[in-house]
């Protein structure tokens, strides 16, 4: 296996929770609502994926386990925004709180033994194509649902009568009341949807990326994936670029640093993070096209007359 | 009893002791209406009397607390918007129930329930709107459209769903005196192919002209049923009201172009804020002592951009650009230019010209602790709370607003209520400029007398007054002088004495004076 192609897969693995954890809050937020929890629930993801391949043996089980830990704990989530309308703002926070603490001590056992890997796939012949063999055909199984996920979500959004109507409540959740659109219901939905995603991303991290568990190990991922939303535009296909900058320059400077260019490293640490809000903002200048893509009703608690 | 025969012939729609509780207050109090097919019949009321709340239990949007409602006949339970759709029931709605970020075509696919492809809804509705002289762009995007284009987004939704009962809501009320000439041409075809319509308005002139019959409401209950042909709009007036409303004196105005300028404001530009703002073109206008300007047109048409470029909410680069009493005060903020003596009451009410969940004393306290720092405001910046206090009982004397607690909180009061202490408010400072916008939106008819005659007193002791409105009866009642705002262009202000309707209603559709109406309509 070349350099090249190795870091091109590192590239791959370290975008992917991002992108998938960023695809769920895209479309909570284009739904109408906040919710700042990401990291809660990818490390409850992380922790309960972790704990679920190493009870049951089967890595597959975790990840199951992780999606289904990420969407019960946004099932929290969803009941204090949006049933007794609680401030969106604090309680995603409280939920990030929660998760940290939480998770820490679901896996307080588990720190410091063996994880499973989850088994990437190999198709004899294909996967050992020279340079793009193992980039396309011989990656983990949750790459390709990632790539999967955001084709999956453009369609849903932009192609079906549902997505349209996910789309009209995070424009204006009164209009759709009046209209006789089940408000709450559609919410309460794609805050689940957002859930599973960051436990997918979260269990990606705990079975893939780094097969252990460490406390606090999604380091700031989630808030990233939430910063990749806002500065895609909402809009799928510049989340996926967003990902995968963040993912290449993380890399490229974890390489670079490897070199000793005599820059600081702490200033090539911050260069994903720059690098990432500088072209997101520069292909957001349209601010037309910004408007239109932004949930009016972002953020705003909703309480129907009846 | 059945549609087709004995007294119940041609009912489609029969309300019995319909009734709807929120907490404490009985917004319909056992509430009688039967509206026949292939008639308008008219919901009339003042603001707060229970007409949207009537009809948003017939559109399912709330549940009646009491009541039967019957449908041809039968009595029907109204569980959703969608169930009343099913019944054939359509509703365009006062405050538009559409989505700024979508287009006219999505708009309208958004309420039928079927899956029908969005190419197909487009094309239909294009046909539909052609078919009835109202020319729309199913993929134009709705954020972009004027207020009377997305009136009709909302009439083509409803009429592809043939329903056989429209519910209109004050449907004129943000449209020109010609484009609602035009939905009275729609309607009265919709009438010829026996639909009923339920028209609720407060607008007696066009009741009388439209509808065959109507239902009167007062406080939540039904006071009267008459046939609005047959009655004068006084009559209609006393039975919405329940007494005279005082009609509003306006003095000849002194001194005229040779009194002083307190206001000025000179080629003032400005770029659109978001996409779906108004970019300002080029506006001059002074206001002299002793006057009242009106600027009338279309919601939306830059009213808003104007207010918060003169009030201060959005200051100009260049200085002169706005004058207060002969000052420069285009780089001053909101309260450099009150310091300069001038006051402003935005249109929304809650939020913007009161804070909500605060005390109305705090609220006075907000809005003049910089001009009224020595009342209000000790050594120390600690806040003298007994002259707050006294100031604000005075100015809720002053205009009779009605409340439950000695010092309620701003959202406690209702909309004209709080309208009267706001103006109130900034009145109670003795201004020399005074810039109101919307002053009487939603208030009833005596609270807006009222607020109508205060704005009249301010202007003939000598300042000037500038009253944005959508209302054209409220400018033509106060006015000296009526310019007119369209995309964002302010027209030469015109004497009121040369003011008519039509030249007012040309102005708001876009049309240059002097110039033929354009030609807005294809056959």
């Amino acid at each position: 296996m070349g350099i090249a192609e190795s870091i091109l897969l590192t590239i791959a693995t370290a975008a992917t929770p991002l992108l998938i954890a960023a695809l769920g809050e895209l479309v909570v937020e284009r739904s109408g609502v906040l919710n700042l929890g990401v990291e809660g629930m990818m490390v409850m993801g992380a922790v309960c994926g972790f704990a679920g391949a190493a009870l049951t043996g089967s890595a597959w089980l975790g990840v199951v386990a992780g999606i289904l830990a990420g969407a019960v704990f946004s099932l929290l989530f969803a009941f204090l925004t949006l049933s007794i309308a609680t401030n969106q703002v604090a309680t995603g926070l409280s939920l990030t709180i929660l998760g940290l603490g939480l998770s820490g001590m679901i896996g307080e056992s588990f720190v410091g033994s063996a994880g499973l890997r989850l088994p990437s796939l190999h198709l004899p012949g294909l996967s050992d194509i020279p340079l793009v063999g193992k980039l396309l055909f011989g990656q983990d199984p949750i790459f390709y649902m990632s790539i999967a996920l955001t084709a999956g979500v453009i369609w849903f959004l932009f192609r079906t009568r549902t997505g349209l109507t996910l789309r009209s409540i995070g424009d204006n959740h009164s209009s759709a009341h009046a209209l006789g659109i089940p408000v709450i219901r559609y919410r309460y939905l794609a805050v689940m949807f957002g859930g599973a995603c960051a436990g997918l991303a979260g269990a990606h991290l705990s079975l893939v990326y780094t097969p252990q568990w460490v406390e606090n190990m999604t380091a700031g991922r989630g808030w990233i994936a939430l910063a990749l939303v806002v500065f895609a535009s909402w809009r799928p296909l510049r989340v996926l670029a967003g990902a995968y900058l963040f993912g290449a320059v993380t890399i490229g400077q974890l390489h670079a640093q490897a070199l000793g260019l005599g820059i600081p490293s702490q200033l090539l640490s911050s260069l994903p993070y720059l690098a990432t809000v500088v072209v997101l903002v520069l292909i957001s200048r349209n601010r037309r096209l910004t408007m239109m893509n932004t949930p009016a009703s972002l953020g705003r608690a909703f309480v129907p007359d009846r | 009893m059945s549609a087709t025969d004995g007294p119940g012939a041609g009912i489609l729609l029969e309300v019995r002791g319909l009734t709807k509780i929120f907490g404490s207050l009985k917004a319909c109090d056992h509430v009688d209406l039967t509206v026949r097919a292939g008639e308008i019949h008219s919901l009339l009321g003042e603001n707060g009397a229970g007409k949207s709340t009537l009809v948003k239990m017939l559109f399912g949007s709330l549940e009646p607390s009491e009541g039967e409602i019957r449908w041809n006949g039968a009595p029907v339970r109204i569980a959703s918007p969608s169930a009343a759709r099913k019944l054939g029931i359509g509703m365009v709605f006062q405050h538009f129930s559409l989505f700024d970020a979508l287009t006219a075509a999505e708009n309208i696919a958004l309420s039928l329930d079927d899956e029908t492809p969005i190419a197909t809804i487009a094309a239909k509705a294009q046909a539909l709107s052609h078919s009835y002289g109202l020319p729309l762009d199913p993929y134009a995007l709705v954020g972009d459209l004027s207020v009377g284009e997305r009136q009709r987004i909302e009439i083509i939704r409803c009429l592809l769903q043939t329903p056989r009962l429209i519910i209109l809501d004050e449907p004129t009320s943000v449209l020109t005196p010609q484009e609602a000439d035009k939905l009275f041409e729609t309607l009265d075809r919709l009438r010829s192919e026996g639909k009923s319509i339920l028209y609720i308005s407060h607008r007696l002139e066009e009741v009388k002209r439209m509808c065959d019959s109507a239902t009167v409401l007062r406080h939540g209950k039904v006071v009267g049923h008459c046939d609005p042909r047959q009655e004068t709009a006084a009559s209609l007036a006393r039975l919405m009201v329940g007494n005279e409303v005082q009609s509003v004196v306006r003095d000849p105005v002194e001194g005229g172009a040779a009194a002083e300028p307190l206001l000025e404001v000179r080629s003032l530009s400005r770029r659109p804020a978001t996409p779906f703002s108004i970019p300002l073109r080029n506006i001059d206008l002074t206001v002299r002592a002793g006057q009242i300007v009106g600027i009338a047109g279309v919601a939306g048409n830059g009213q808003g951009e104007f207010f918060e470029a003169v009030s201060g909410e959005v200051t100009q680069p260049e200085a002169a650009t706005v004058r207060i009493r002969g000052n420069d005060a285009g780089r001053l903020n909101i309260s450099g230019r009150r310091l300069l003596g001038a006051a402003f009451v935005p249109e929304e009410r809650l939020g913007h010209g009161a804070a909500p969940r605060m005390r109305l004393s705090e609220n006075l306290l907000l809005s003049r602790y910089a001009t009224d720092a020595k009342a209000f405001v000790g050594g120390l910046g600690i806040v003298r709370t007994g002259a707050v206090d006294a100031a604000a009982q005075r100015i809720i004397a002053e205009m009779d607003v009605r409340k439950s607690a000695r010092d309620p909180e701003a959202a406690a009061l209702s909309g004209g209520n709080l309208q009267k202490f706001i103006i109130g408010r900034e009145l109670d400072r003795k201004p020399s400029v005074l810039v109101v916008n919307q002053p009487t939106w939603g208030v009833d008819a005596g609270a807006a007398a009222r607020i109508r005659q205060a704005l009249i007193a301010l202007a003939r002791s000598g300042s000037a007054v500038l009253i944005i409105s959508q209302d054209l009866d409220e400018l033509f009642e106060v006015s000296d002088f009526i310019a007119v705002m369209h995309d964002g262009a302010l027209s030469a202000p015109m004497p009121i004495a040369h003011a008519t309707f039509e030249k007012i209603g040309l102005l708001m559709g876009g049309a240059e004076p002097g110039h033929a109406a354009p030609e807005t309509e294809p056959a």
